[in-house]
């Protein structure tokens, strides 16, 4: 059995956190540098062009991208053979926040209670989904996730009979109403089945994928591209001010699920896309 | 202000006059050169409070700016830490209350509520968009922070900023004009 001890994870989610502030997906970059060339909007290039000029200061000046350093998102992925050692991983995840965002200057964002609303000052707790999974690793996956962005995320149960028609119009309808407030250009992540705490799970989940990477299932991935061209034809554009540019990728995640149900689960990611992991 | 002939920005002196603000048209990309003022959700709220108790505000509103932002903490030397805009939509509640008060202007980011621009027109007043996430940017056009009011609610707390050439764009105009409703008509299929 191999032995693993919690201080190395605290101090893997304290890296975690500060470089993906000051340094946000490359992939996500490279797709707003290719959008330039066909964005209509001379406003909207105009942003992209901040966009790209705000990252390179970030990680030239090592500092935050956006100043919303983002609520701590944990996948830990955890080998059923590991011994965990030297405390509980739970408080070890949360003190790999405290370290990074008091060493990286980055905002604490979090309220200790959702009524109470007392800034906790050091972003933590973060939330954490832990998956038992066979072998002998830990695999974990930071995200910091902003929170423009969360706000317009979205479940809904659907019918079966909306089908693959009721899912497009839902999404393309959502993006369109929520029109500057998730920062486009964005990202899309979306769960689709399970029931509906599994379609939030998974459609965060989607997140973590390589951007832009289609699904494995064809008729999955084909609809992740009817998805990204409907939305790009909505005019939304840079910071939904009008143009071509609203979104750079749709990843889709599925689950089985109720033959009377169609859980969707719309988990909405902006250009702020700061996300890592790490193998133990 | 000056508009330099072709170019496409352009250089807003603050505070904001009178005659710039009927001037300026929705869609323009400015630069701002002079005072603003930080406040959020809760700063708001409590300026909303102030005002239904008749009491002074930490700061004459009268032709004011202000800049919805909540930064990250400066490192040590900087004058602040990376500071964009947040979303202005949770500020609606309160903005028409301060409008009311005499603000004539107001930085964040996305769309406003009905009312909110209503108190636009009605007070001549002018609602810019800072582009959202581009925090690192934006700080380095500010040069100054002073600490005005409501120090303990700490990112949240109001400073006063003095920024240079803070770009910005002209979302809602003192006609109404808003480009949240107006931007995404040229570009829709269909
Ligand atoms: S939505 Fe994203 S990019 Fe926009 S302010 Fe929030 S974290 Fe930053």
């Amino acid at each position: 059995m191999r032995v693993i001890d919690v201080a190395e994870v605290t101090e893997k989610i304290r890296d975690m956190s500060i470089e993906s502030n000051y340094n946000v997906d490359p992939d996500f970059l490279a797709r707003i540098e290719s959008a330039k060339s066909s964005e209509r909007s001379p406003l909207g290039l105009n942003i992209l062009n901040q966009i790209s000029e705000n990252a390179a200061l970030a990680s030239a000046d090592r500092v935050p991208y956006c100043q919303d350093t983002g609520l701590s998102i944990v996948f830990a992925d955890v080998g059923q053979d590991i011994h965990l050692t030297g405390g509980s991983l739970e408080s070890a995840i949360n003190e790999g926040v405290r370290q990074g965002y008091r060493d990286g200057y980055l905002r604490g964002s979090v309220v200790n209670d959702p009524l109470r609303r007392e800034n906790t000052k050091d972003n933590t707790p973060a939330v954490i989904h832990y998956r038992l999974v066979p072998g002998d690793r830990l695999v974990l996956y930071f995200a910091a996730k902003g929170t423009g962005s969360e706000n317009m995320s979205m479940a809904r149960m659907l019918k079966p009979s909306d089908g693959r028609e009721g899912i497009l119009r839902t999404v393309v309808d959502h993006v369109f109403e929520s029109g500057g407030n998730p920062c486009p250009p964005i990202l899309l992540g979306i769960g689709l089945g399970g029931s509906i705490e599994k379609a939030a799970q998974i459609s965060k989940w989607s997140l973590f994928r390589p951007l832009g990477r289609p699904s494995p299932d064809p008729l999955v991935a084909e609809l992740e591209q009817d998805i990204l061209n409907a939305v790009n034809r909505t005019g939304v554009g840079p910071m939904g001010m009008g143009g071509d540019t609203t979104c750079v990728a749709v990843h889709i995640e599925t689950y089985p699920c109720h033959i009377g149900a169609l859980p969707i689960c719309i988990n909405v990611e902006c250009h702020a896309h700061r996300h890592a992991e790490v193998e133990l | 202000m000056s508009r330099v002939a072709g170019a496409e920005v352009v250089e807003i002196e603050l505070p904001l006059r009178e005659e710039v603000i009927a001037r300026l048209e929705m869609g323009e990309m400015c630069h701002l050169t002079g005072v603003i003022y930080t406040a959020r959700d809760a700063a708001h709220k409590r300026m909303v409070e102030a005002l239904d108790r008749q009491e002074p505000l930490p700061f004459d509103l009268r032709g004011e700016v202000i800049y919805y932002v909540g930064p990250t903490p400066p490192k040590p030397g900087a004058v602040i830490g990376s500071a964009g805009p947040t979303t202005s939509g949770r500020m609606d509640a309160y903005t028409p209350r301060i409008l009311d008060a005499g603000l004539k202007g107001m930085i964040g980011k996305a769309g406003r509520s009905r009312p909110v621009i209503d108190a636009i027109v009605k007070h001549g007043a002018v609602y810019f968009a800072a582009i959202g996430g581009t925090a690192a940017l934006l700080s380095r056009s500010i040069k100054k922070v002073e600490m005005v009011a409501y120090e303990d609610l700490g990112t949240e707390a109001i400073r006063k900023l003095w920024v240079e050439r803070f770009p910005a764009v002209v979302a809602i105009d003192c006609h109404g004009n808003n480009i949240f409703e107006e931007g995404f008509k040229k570009y829709a299929a269909e």
